[in-house]
């Protein structure tokens, strides 16, 4: 490794409250050489992101407190007093962060905001400040720089934000850069390119990365080494590919075992669930496979036909309709019982919208739901009350999910009583078998939401949507917020009740890996339109449609044996699904590629 | 914490309030000179032996005395008893205009936040342009054209304070409107009327509660700008602005007549500043989750 | 008691005879041209009259203003990176006593203390050509207001600036190694800006409206004691006039919030 550039002895943060100073990272040892990527892997709750504020010193004094020492050049960085620590920071340590929509200021152009390092680290004059600034713009592969230099940050996409942090974090050539989950907020086609980037840009400034992440597929990426922490403290560090092949610790094992794996269901046609790993109890091995097929040959549960939903934009003092977004655009499949259909894509693709529009949460502008061969389009009043017994969704964010103000076991109850098909008293005691079903004490029915942990909480909203015993479940990134580990439990919980209820699911996610596991068919959307829809197998392992193929070979997956076998992505940006008021979308032509796998022939 | 945008689920008013209280102590003090002001003005007769409506032209414009805690006016009438019978005054117009503006301003917010489209373009214009126009001259113009009666006064008072509350209404319901769990109850199939009221207006009532704090404030004021510009209740009831402004007709040589009630008026004013202060730092969840 | 025929007469010189919206029509065509009629009272024209306080009460509303935002911005500045420190539970107490004053009481007061017993002032706002006479006349009336408006533009700027200071984008300005003052000054203050300029452009149209209590106690020509005198007078004409004069002023306002706005964020293009 040769002589570390940053070495980090017994590093300890703490922070203050109601109950004294309590440890959040502690006794953190490790080295960082040149040239060399570590990654910081772990959970929500870790102390991942803490360690990187703590080496720039950036935790705030008032309630924060570090020990310990970080030598970088010799110096003692956390001993550093603030002034001496103000040169040192984006000059010989840069950071840059997760959220790139927010992490650049609003009202300074990204000229301003490069050259300000590099005026305050380097003495340089406006001439030099701008010619350098446009050059680091450059390396960061920003298309036409020169005009974007003197642009405001919200003309930019998060991606190309994410390369204007670079690029101010890399305007001083700093010795060390820490980042801190830099494409967590990312679509997956953005983040490749960024990973690229940081790779590229640390051949060639030579500096030492510290990435933080709790992906374990952007770790065998991009790491030459892995740290593993776990609630604060060092569980495991080594080598990346020996953490791959041969993790010591059981909680790295764990980690790593609940992390679905592109690709691996090879040859399988229903899902599987993953392996059960309860914290302290070793992996189980995968469970048997559910023993209920899809009931193909009787009439699907769910027909989409034709279905279009736009949203007018409109501005100008009049408030003309200036553009739409063509959020859904004449989106056709089926759903049959005990089926799961996964609709894949990017943000922006539409479907969150497809799936809302469905459920007649957004009102669609044409199409046909038939749910059970009834039409659910213009469907009114009482006939809309009782088609949504049986379908039902969950959401992405579970603190969202749940009325803060209404204990657990009332909010199951709730609808129950609202559909008539109980008195309360009733409605609660099958609240209760509910809450057991998905794995809960009943006992916790008097909790509110805010006692339960993000995993939990989402155990509550299946139990709520489980309520009114539906046929239909609209799972919107239904795990994505979730930890690994949590979402594997959650994920096994979704499959246990497909095979003991017959549950039909539309399982909407970014997430491919994920999406291979638990499909029996896929259905791949890119600006409002499915583009490929078939079979999971031919979908994962026949990719047919260029967005297909290019989503697939996106994704990181965590082997690192397999690295850098995909070849580089051009910086671009995801189109807009925004269309001038008079645009006609295309006629569609459709290719058949095996039985049930189908192909949009690109335009 | 990005998530916690909700203000946390209290187990009781009670025990919220105590919470409240802990976190903000300067709250404390602007509840207990509110308590004493309106415990003296309920029980006005036990804290004075004096009329607040006897003449004795045998002491008009006398200063300060043992008879008389702060002296007489014009008309020989005791101030202290002026004083205290105004601040029921002062605070019947103004708990009365707040709470009308209170219904009627949320009421407005959380349809209009709910409903959105035209409904809510057209109430929240009307909002708007009720709330750019100086609230004072509207007031003034109405009272002046309705006639300085007391309900006329109320009137004027909420009318131009419904629009701050249509707005603290509207911008969490239609945060909330966006928010997964009221979606959820879309999707259950529940009433906008049982989403509005079991769902939403008790996650956003403890903001209109304080708004309503604040605005009481304001009310008062108001009414007592009024009465000091001559369009408050008609003489001789006392009212604090009105005996400010006859006060301040004599302030060459009686300086206490005006300076008494204006420091009274402030003391109130203050003190439900700092209540409703303190009690928005406690209910705002960002203040609340780094404290 | 007025005779038929002269009531007769005087509806047909107002146009009372005609048709509501056919009076409506002529009014706005006459307020559009300057025409705004006759005072019922004096019988000058409205425009004339109005006119004449106008300026006062710009001048007054302006002064105070700059007053409120030359102390509360960096008070409330001050207060903010100072949160929860002495200085700030100082700032923010005296705000809001500040902000609990009644435009008359804070008036009252500054008049008894500088006019009346110090004598620094005169009682009676005098205009005259020179500057200093300028200044006595505009000081009490404007610190009356203005100590108003700083009180609320502290508050404002404190609780935007605490917002701001805890913006992603601030921390990134940090990590580039920017000294705190400087991430304070360039960074969060300029973002704290935004919402300044909106909560005071609508504050400013109360305090239009409460320089009549100003105009009272220190005797001052203005929109709000002409207002004052139109109501006790019935003067119809001239009620209708300041209704239209504040409808304009108010829009004006509003006009160079969006203007001030437009020029402080760059995500808002100006047209």
């Amino acid at each position: 490794m040769g002589e570390p550039v940053l070495s980090v002895r017994d590093l300890t943060t703490s922070f203050r409250g109601p109950q004294g100073w309590t440890p959040v990272v502690k006794g953190l040892s490790f080295d960082l050489g040149p040239r060399e990527t570590l990654a910081i892997v772990g959970e929500s709750g870790s102390g991942k992101s803490v360690t990187a504020l703590s080496l720039l010193k950036l935790v705030p004094a008032a309630n924060g407190r570090v020990e310990g020492s970080a030598l970088l050049g010799g110096r003692n960085l956390l001993s550093l007093p603030e002034g001496e620590m103000c040169r040192i920071r984006g000059n010989e340590i840069a950071m840059i962060f997760q959220e790139p929509m927010t992490s650049l200021n609003p009202v300074l152009t990204v000229g301003d905001q490069i050259s300000e390092a590099l005026i305050l680290h380097r003495g340089m004059d406006r001439v030099a400040v701008r010619a350098e600034s446009l050059h680091i713009l450059d390396r960061v592969r920003i298309p036409a720089a020169r005009e974007r230099l003197d642009e405001y940050p919200h003309r930019f996409s998060g991606g190309m934000r994410q390369r204007v942090m670079i690029a101010m974090a890399l305007a001083c050539r700093p010795k060390v850069l820490i980042a801190d989950e830099p494409t967590t907020a990312l679509d997956v086609t953005v983040q490749a390119q960024i990973l690229d980037l940081i790779r590229s840009l640390q051949d060639e400034f030579g500096m030492g990365v510290v990435f933080i992440t709790h992906d374990m597929g952007v770790v065998a990426e991009i790491a030459d080494r892995v740290l593993v922490m776990l609630r604060g403290d060092k569980v495991e560090e080594g080598e990346t590919a020996r953490i791959f092949t041969g993790p010591a610790h059981a909680y790295t094992r764990r980690l790593l075992a609940a992390v679905p794996t592109l690709g691996s269901m090879r040859g399988e046609a229903a899902p599987r669930k993953m392996p059960d790993f309860t914290e302290g109890g070793e992996s189980a091995g995968p469970s048997a496979a559910p023993d209920r097929s899809p009931a193909y040959h009787d009439e699907p549960l769910l027909e989409v036909k034709g279905l279009t939903t736009r949203f007018e934009m409109r501005s100008g003092l009049l408030r003309r309709v200036s553009g739409r977004v063509h959020a859904v655009e004449n989106v056709s499949f089926s759903l049959a019982r005990g089926e799961t259909l996964s609709l894949v894509g990017e943000s922006g693709c539409g479907k969150s919208t497809t799936g809302r529009s469905i459920l007649r949460l957004v009102e669609p502008l044409s199409g046909s739901v038939r749910f059970e061969g009834r039409e659910a389009i213009g469907m009114g009043g009482a006939q809309l009350k009782a088609l949504r017994r049986d379908m039902q969704m969950i959401f992405q964010d579970p603190y969202a999910s749940l009325n803060p103000r209404i204990p657990v076991g009332r909010a199951i109850a709730e609808p129950i009583v609202v559909h008539g098909l109980a008195g309360r008293r009733e409605a609660e005691e099958r609240a209760a078998d509910l809450l057991e079903k998905v794995g809960l004490e009943p006992g916790m029915a008097t909790r509110l939401p805010h006692e339960f942990s993000g995993g939990q909480r989402q155990r509550v909203c299946i139990a709520r949507a489980l309520a009114l015993s539906p046929k239909l479940i609209v799972a919107d990134e239904a795990v994505s917020a979730l930890d690994v580990s949590i979402k594997a439990q959650v994920l096994n919980l979704m499959l246990d009740l497909q095979s003991s209820l017959g549950l039909s699911y539309l399982f909407i996610s970014h997430d491919m890996a994920t999406v291979e596991r638990v499909s029996h068919r896929i259905a791949v959307m890119y600006l409002g339109e499915i583009v490929e829809i078939g079979p999971r197998a031919a979908i994962i392992e026949n990719p047919q449609h260029p967005y297909t193929r290019k989503l697939l070979s996106a994704v990181p997956v965590p082997d690192p044996a397999r690295r850098g076998t995909r070849p580089p992505l051009p910086a671009e940006d995801l189109p807009s699904p925004v269309r001038a008021p008079d645009f006609v979308p295309p006629e569609r032509i459709w290719r058949t590629v095996s039985q049930g796998h189908l192909v949009q022939e690109p335009s | 914490m990005t998530h916690a945008v909700l203000p946390g689920a209290p187990r009781g008013a009670l025990h919220a309030m105590i919470r409240v209280f802990n976190v903000n102590k300067t709250s404390w003090a602007g509840l207990v000179i509110l308590l004493a002001v309106i415990v003296i003005a309920v029980f006005a007769p036990l804290f004075t032996a004096h009329d607040p409506l006897a003449q004795d032209v045998t002491r008009q414009l006398s200063g300060p005395s043992m008879e008389h805690l702060f002296g007489t006016d014009e008309y020989g009438r005791d101030t202290w008893a002026r004083l205290i019978y105004g601040a029921r005054v002062s605070l019947a117009i103004g708990i009365a205009s707040t709470v009308i503006a209170m219904l009627v301003g949320s009421s407005i917010g959380l349809l209009a936040g709910w409903y959105g489209g035209r409904f809510d373009a057209v109430m929240m214009q009307v909002m708007d342009v009720l709330l750019a126009f100086p609230s004072l001259i509207l007031g003034l113009v109405i009272v002046a054209m309705l006639g300085a009666s007391t309900p006329n006064i109320v009137f004027a008072i909420a009318l131009t304070s419904i629009p701050p509350f249509a707005r603290i209404a509207r911008a969490p319901t239609i945060a909330l409107k966006e928010r997964e769990y009221v979606e959820a109850c879309r999707s259950l199939g529940y009433s906008d009327a049982r989403i509005l009221l079991v769902h939403i207006l008790p996650n956003i009532a403890a903001e209109i509660v304080v708004m309503g704090s604040l605005w009481l404030a304001n009310a008062i004021r108001t009414e007592a700008s009024l009465a000091f510009i001559g369009l408050g209740i008609k003489p001789p009831t006392p009212t604090w602005g009105g005996m400010i402004r006859s006060g301040f007709e004599n302030i060459l040589d009686s300086a206490w007549l005006a300076v008494v009630p204006s420091l009274a008026i402030l003391i109130v004013i203050f003190a439900l500043n700092l209540l409703g202060d303190g009690l928005r730092d406690a209910v705002d969840p960002k203040l609340k989750n780094e404290a | 008691m007025a005779s038929e025929e002269s009531l007769t007469a005087l509806r047909q010189r107002l146009g009372l005879d005609r048709s509501l919206p056919a009076q409506y029509l002529d009014f706005v065509g006459s307020a559009l041209s300057g025409d705004w009629g006759e005072s019922m009272v004096t019988g000058r024209p409205v425009v004339t009259e109005i006119m004449t306080v106008l300026p006062w009460t710009i001048e007054l509303t302006a002064v105070s203003l700059l007053l409120g935002a030359a102390a509360g911005i960096p008070l409330g500045v001050w207060a903010a990176v100072n949160r929860n420190r002495a200085v700030d539970y100082a700032v923010r107490v005296a705000s809001l006593l500040g902000l609990s004053f009644p435009a008359f009481v804070s008036a009252v007061i500054l008049l008894l203390a500088f006019a009346i017993q110090l004598r620094w002032f005169p009682v009676i706002s005098a205009r005259s050509g020179s500057v200093g006479a300028w200044f006595q006349s505009i000081t009490l009336p404007a610190l009356s207001l203005g100590l108003i408006m700083a009180a609320y533009i502290t508050r404002v700027t404190r609780s935007a600036m605490l917002e701001v200071l805890s913006e992603d984008y601030v921390r990134t300005a940090r990590a580039k190694g920017v000294r705190w003052p400087v991430v304070v000054r360039r960074h969060a203050l300029r973002n704290a800006l935004l919402p300044i300029i909106t909560v005071v452009g609508l504050f400013l149209g109360i305090q239009i409206g409460n320089s009549v209590l100003t105009e009272i106690v220190f005797n001052r020509p203005g929109l709000g004691k002409l207002i004052v005198g139109a109501l006790n007078q019935r003067d119809y004409t001239m009620l209708q006039g300041m209704m239209v004069i504040y409808t304009l002023i108010v829009v004006f306002v509003n006009m160079l919030t969006d203007i001030a706005y437009g020029l402080a964020d760059p995500r808002v293009k100006l047209q």
